[in-house]
């Protein structure tokens, strides 16, 4: 482990601070989530200390302007940031338990097991996921536990492909049937045999469908059927000030810094970790 | 009869299949679930009057199966019902917005199909150099930001700053060809952004799977010069993946449409869809989820019966 | 003699290697090699996996596979330096002077084209022949090398014909344009011994007819005897030996190339049935999950105790269906099976701890059948674990003690598989089945997949530990010299059927039932015109049937 690549450790450091951002995010934030501080959008510090404020503007109190009711918007990023990163959270963890448990289990069980969860997986990915997750809503009171877990559900199809086909991959080594018939019992095949060597491609997996999730969130929120006022996320903060574009006021654009860095970030880290597991791969040939 | 044929009449049957279980599903997912539409429609403070109204009106008081089946068949008919909102029939309703969509769709193929598998190839044949770096590079920034975030930065940038084209999609019957397409530059160019970097991530993979066969070795062995290698033995081998990456690029565009057509206010199927869901008009909804499932079902099918159709281990049997 | 046709001069070839968790860097893999080629002649290229012998072929069309570069030397080809010549030339030169025939024929022949189009390809692309002339070459090479319908598998795909016969179309795709080298790359490996005959004959017969001359690359001796006037022996780079075929067979010089001649010569006395059998197969009948015919019809075989059984037979034959219904992955239809006195469940639920201990497995490929993410400690400590209870200090001793008979030794404990060479992983399944103690040991294949030499120690060490422990092997091979090499007695199979089966010198020993006779005289020996001698023998008997 020595040697991590420098890209990684950009990832590293960067996923590390968002989730750290996350969940000090009252002790951080200079003002509170909702609270009224100043008039509706005025200018940055930033955009002073560069000089491309409009006209009349000489100072600020805040660090990223105000937002279309006149709050901090720095506070609102950074306890948008962390509704966002723990809704995302949330529904990966449970994409990821239900998907590669359904998933481990129906290549292990094979036969009709196998065959009844494969098709239904199936016709859930027939449909497209947002349309899917629209449909649900649009009877379902918006809440975050219920975002969480349609999310969550809809997800773990993917996971549930890829738990499958790894396990599948290896349940045919000879090595998994060497422990048959050396009469090992299920779970020591599960956990000792297959397991071990399915972790790199299913962690690699669980960052790109954090991100995911977290492009899903946003996506949900600036539709409006996410999470709702007065609450903060990223997707909500665009949509609170999607206004503005029109004027020439770039408030809106700030998630989008945030989801970008955030998702390069773990997507480099990602990247590494499988990366890894095929250089093992290679060693073994 | 020719096993080709029926491998193709499979899937065309299992397609068939796969939108009828998706509609059941559709309509399971909006009728039997907790929430009460009725209910949720009216909010709490409805009076138990009310309430009993609607679901006589719904038609909730009979069994989910009668009222799955007379949905499926009305729809089958062209009879997709009326809407809660405004009562208006949904068939007609949808019929002008979806051809907008598919007008704003159509241009985003149009241009991002040829400059996806042409960046694909530019990427292959200069692979692990600074162009293919570059490409990596893009992708990877742009499925990291939502469809809808590029739609406003580009919105930001080139509308408001540079102020090239309007920063809303308005279309109308009066206007002429040019006029429509000035007006949706902006979406089909993000729409653009947001598919060819899959596309091309595909494509590079496809055609590098391709050129790494044996059989590209021998051909390379018959001293033949690179565009006949491959013209000759790779295209005639890359069309079939190919042709998949295109298919399930172009259903992963009917589904960006949806958020795209918000953010430039763009009259489409997909604002369509996203107002309803708000207001919980479930009739709008279902019928919405049906056509982006039948498309989306369809084009998958395609895509499936173009690979049976190029493998020629299908075509010539033994 | 005239000047030669290819000649190559201190050639060096370099590679770039990408080892797990360093940087990739470049290596050399072949280390200043020369040699001569007159025209029409043919010289063999032999060596073991690693040796560098298809680089080299490779090579003679200017041509790096993957991230192989030449880094060095020259290479001559009707004179000129064809490492210094145009782009254009070298276009010139592949498919036109030089032509290459490929191990796996179905890999190289393009799947969505017919076989026509693609053998004549070069000749019409070089300007040799017309398209016409060209195709009418074509049959007649498709006729002298013993195709059938000549005039018409040209319109056929590749996937339509069997894998014997697009090695011979690749053979005709290779002489089409006419060369004057052709580099034929271990062209029949592929191959079941009983086809490797009559494409050997093919091709030898269409080097003859057509004066061409030929590289040709191969591991096995015995087959390179047969075709070749020069032979050079490789190995990691370098070469060991280089003289005409007579002097290397009957008179190597070096000690690796008489090993090599001498491989696969190991000596094993026959042992008399002492005891009642510790397996007795009956009548089973067997056939796969969702096949309607049966693999395996009424296979009755025994093996005694401390004996071993070898089951031979090609690809088809059925015999490694066998070892998964004895080992209760696959419940047969009919029969039963008696282990040490005791009926066997014949599904694997049903077995008991005591049946699954006795009866134990080592597979064909060692570095699929560990699992790569334990060491090799834990691999072999397991069944010490799983059926004796051993823990802590007297495990790791018992561990010791087994890596010591399998020769490895206690440095080898903390390593993973990716470590190890072929052979020595091959050793750890090895002591992996001893530690649990078995009475009988399937062995399926287990040399195939390593150079002769490396699988020479295996099958000593093999009979070394069957003295030792008493173990019974079943084992499963389609090579007649390994079963030489080890059997007691012998079952051969032939599409599911056991042809013949009894004591080794009795089923090696004329008179012979058909399928035997062809297998056991398919077997390449290791001396000259041993080819010839079998194609006259063979053309004899037809003609006196």
């Amino acid at each position: 482990m020595k040697n991590i690549p420098i890209s990684a450790l950009i990832g590293l450091f960067l996923t590390a601070l968002y989730f750290l951002m996350a969940l000090f995010a009252p002790l951080i934030a200079p003002y509170g989530m909702a609270q009224v501080v100043g008039d509706v959008w005025e200018p940055s510090k930033i955009e002073i200390m560069l000089g491309i404020a409009p006209a009349g503007f000489t100072e600020s109190n805040f660090w990223l302007g105000t937002d279309n009711i006149g709050r901090d918007l720095l506070s609102r990023m950074i306890y948008g940031g962390r509704t966002t990163i723990f809704i995302a959270t949330a529904a990966t963890i449970l994409s990821f338990v239900t998907g590669s448990v359904l998933g481990f289990f129906a290549a292990v069980m094979g036969g009709w097991v196998d065959q009844v969860l494969s098709r239904f997986v199936d016709l859930i990915m027939s449909i497209p996921t947002l349309i899917f997750a629209l449909v649900v809503l649009s009877v379902m009171p918006v809440t975050v536990p219920i975002l969480i877990v349609v999310m969550g559900l809809l997800d773990s199809t993917r996971v549930y492909r890829l738990a499958r086909a790894v396990a599948v991959d290896i349940t045919v080594m000879d090595y998994v049937e060497a422990a048959r018939l050396r009469g090992e019992k299920n779970g020591w095949i599960i956990f000792r045999e297959i397991l071990p060597n399915a972790l790199s491609p299913l962690v690699a997996e669980m960052g790109l469908r954090f991100i995911f999730a977290v492009l899903f969130v946003s996506t949900l929120s600036f539709l409006g059927l996410g999470v709702q006022p007065p609450e903060a996320d990223w997707g909500g903060i665009v949509k609170e000030n999607k206004e503005g574009i029109v004027y020439g006021i770039p408030a809106a654009l700030l998630p989008a810094v945030a989801i970008a860095t955030l998702a390069i970030s773990v997507n480099l880290v990602a990247d590494w970790v499988l990366n890894r597991t095929t250089s093992l791969k290679g060693g073994r040939g | 009869m020719h096993p080709i044929i029926i491998l193709v009449a499979q899937r065309l049957a299992l397609s068939t299949l796969l939108l009828i279980a998706a509609s059941a599903l559709i309509f399971a997912g909006t009728m039997i679930l907790p929430g009460d539409v009725a209910q949720s429609i009216l909010g709490q403070s409805a009076t138990p009057e009310s309430l009993a109204n609607l679901r006589e009106e719904l038609g909730l008081n009979d069994p989910p199966l009668t009222r799955y089946f007379d949905w499926l068949f009305g729809a089958l008919q062209g009879d997709l019902g009326t809407a809660l909102t405004n009562g208006r029939d949904i068939a007609e309703s949808i019929g002008q917005r979806m051809s907008n969509t598919l007008f704003l769709a159509f241009w985003a193929a149009i241009i991002s199909v040829p400059l996806a598998i042409m960046l694909g190839l530019i990427a292959v044949r200069y692979k692990d150099r600074w162009p293919d770096k570059l490409i990596s590079a893009v992708t990877l920034a742009s499925i990291s930001i939502p469809e809808f975030l590029i739609g406003y930065l580009l919105m930001y940038f080139i509308a408001v700053k540079l102020g090239w084209f309007p920063s809303v999609a308005m279309i109308g019957d009066h206007m002429s060809l040019l006029q429509k397409l000035q007006a949706i530059a902006l979406p089909v160019m993000v729409l653009t952004l947001v598919v060819l970097a899959h596309m091309m991530r595909m494509t590079r993979a496809a055609i590098l799977n391709v050129m790494q066969s044996a059989y590209i070795e021998t051909a390379e062995l018959k001293g033949l010069t690179g565009f006949q290698v491959i013209a000759r033995h790779a295209f005639p081998n890359a069309i079939a993946p190919i042709v998949n990456v295109v298919m399930l690029n172009l259903a992963y565009l009917v589904v960006g449409v949806v958020v795209i057509e918000v953010v430039f206010v763009y009259p489409g199927m997909g604002q369509y869809l996203v107002d309803h869901v708000a207001k919980r008009d479930v009739p709008v909804v279902q019928a919405c989820g049906l056509i982006f499932a039948a498309v989306y079902i369809g084009l998958n099918m395609v895509a499936d019966i173009v690979s049976i159709l190029a493998n020629p281990r299908l075509r010539h049997p033994k | 003699m005239s000047d030669p046709l290819l000649k190559v001069r201190d050639l060096k070839i370099g590679a770039t290697v990408y080892p797990p968790g360093e940087k990739p860097h470049d290596i050399e893999i072949v280390h200043g090699v020369s040699f001569d080629l007159a025209p029409g002649k043919v010289l063999g290229l032999i060596g073991e996996s690693g040796a560098g012998k298809s680089t080299i072929g490779l090579a003679s069309m200017a041509y790096g596979r993957g991230g192989v570069k030449i880094t060095g030397g020259e290479v001559w080809v009707n004179g000129r330096d064809i490492l210094k010549t145009s782009h254009r030339d070298i276009r010139k030169l592949r498919g036109g002077e030089v032509t290459y025939v490929s191990q796996s024929a179905a890999a190289s022949f393009n799947p969505a084209k017919k076989i026509m189009d693609q053998v004549v390809e070069a000749a019409v692309e070089q300007k040799k022949f017309s398209r016409k002339e060209a195709e009418s070459r074509a049959r007649e090479l498709f006729a002298k090398l013993g195709l059938p319908d000549p005039d018409n598998i040209g319109d056929r795909y590749p996937h339509q014909v069997s894998g014997g016969q697009l090695q011979r179309c690749m053979t005709a795709l290779a002489l089409c344009p006419e060369p004057d080298l052709v580099v034929f790359d271990e062209p029949t490996t592929a191959l079941d011994v009983t086809t490797q005959i009559d494409v050997l004959m093919a091709i030898k017969e269409a080097i003859a007819d057509t004066g061409v001359a030929a590289l040709y690359i191969t591991h096995d001796l015995a087959v390179v005897a047969q075709v070749s006037d020069d032979i050079m022996v490789l190995k990691m780079g370098n070469t060991v030996e280089y003289g005409n075929t007579d002097q290397i067979i009957n008179n190597p010089q070096e000690e690796y190339t008489q090993a090599l001649v001498s491989v696969r010569s190991i000596e094993h006395e026959e042992k008399q049935p002492t005891a009642d059998p510790v397996l007795s197969v009956d009548g089973i009948t067997a056939r796969y999950k969702g096949l309607n015919f049966d693999v395996l019809h009424n296979v009755n075989v025994e093996l005694h105790p401390g004996q071993t059984l070898a089951v031979v037979g090609e690809s088809g034959s059925g015999k490694s269906t066998l070892a998964r219904v004895i080992t209760g992955l696959l419940p047969p239809r009919e029969g039963e099976i008696t282990f040490a006195g005791r009926k066997l469940s014949s599904d694997l639920k049903g077995r008991t701890r005591e049946d699954l201990r006795e009866l134990q497995m080592i597979y064909q490929m060692a570095d699929v059948a560990m699992n790569p993410r334990q060491t090799v400690g834990t691999i072999i400590g397991r069944p010490l674990e799983f059926y004796f209870n051993m823990r802590g200090a007297e495990k790791r001793k018992r561990i010791i003690e087994l890596l010591d008979e399998i020769e490895l030794g206690e440095k080898f404990i903390d390593r993973y598989p990716a470590e190890l060479s072929g052979g020595q992983k091959q050793r750890v399944c090895i002591a992996r089945s001893l530690a649990a103690k078995p009475k009988m040991i399937i062995c399926d294949e287990v040399t195939s997949a390593l150079d002769p030499l490396v699988a020479d120690g295996i099958l000593k060490l093999l009979l070394d530990l069957q003295k030792i422990e008493n173990v019974a092997y079943l084992f499963i091979t389609h090579d007649l010299a390994t079963v030489r090499a080890i059997s007691d007695s012998i079952a051969v199979m032939y599409q599911g059927r056991v042809v013949r089966y009894g004591p080794k010198s009795q089923v090696l020993s004329p008179p012979f039932d058909d399928y035997t006779d062809l297998l056991l005289s398919s077997v390449p020996e290791m001396h000259l015109g041993w080819l010839e001698e079998v194609v006259a023998h063979r053309k004899m008997e037809s003609a006196g049937n």
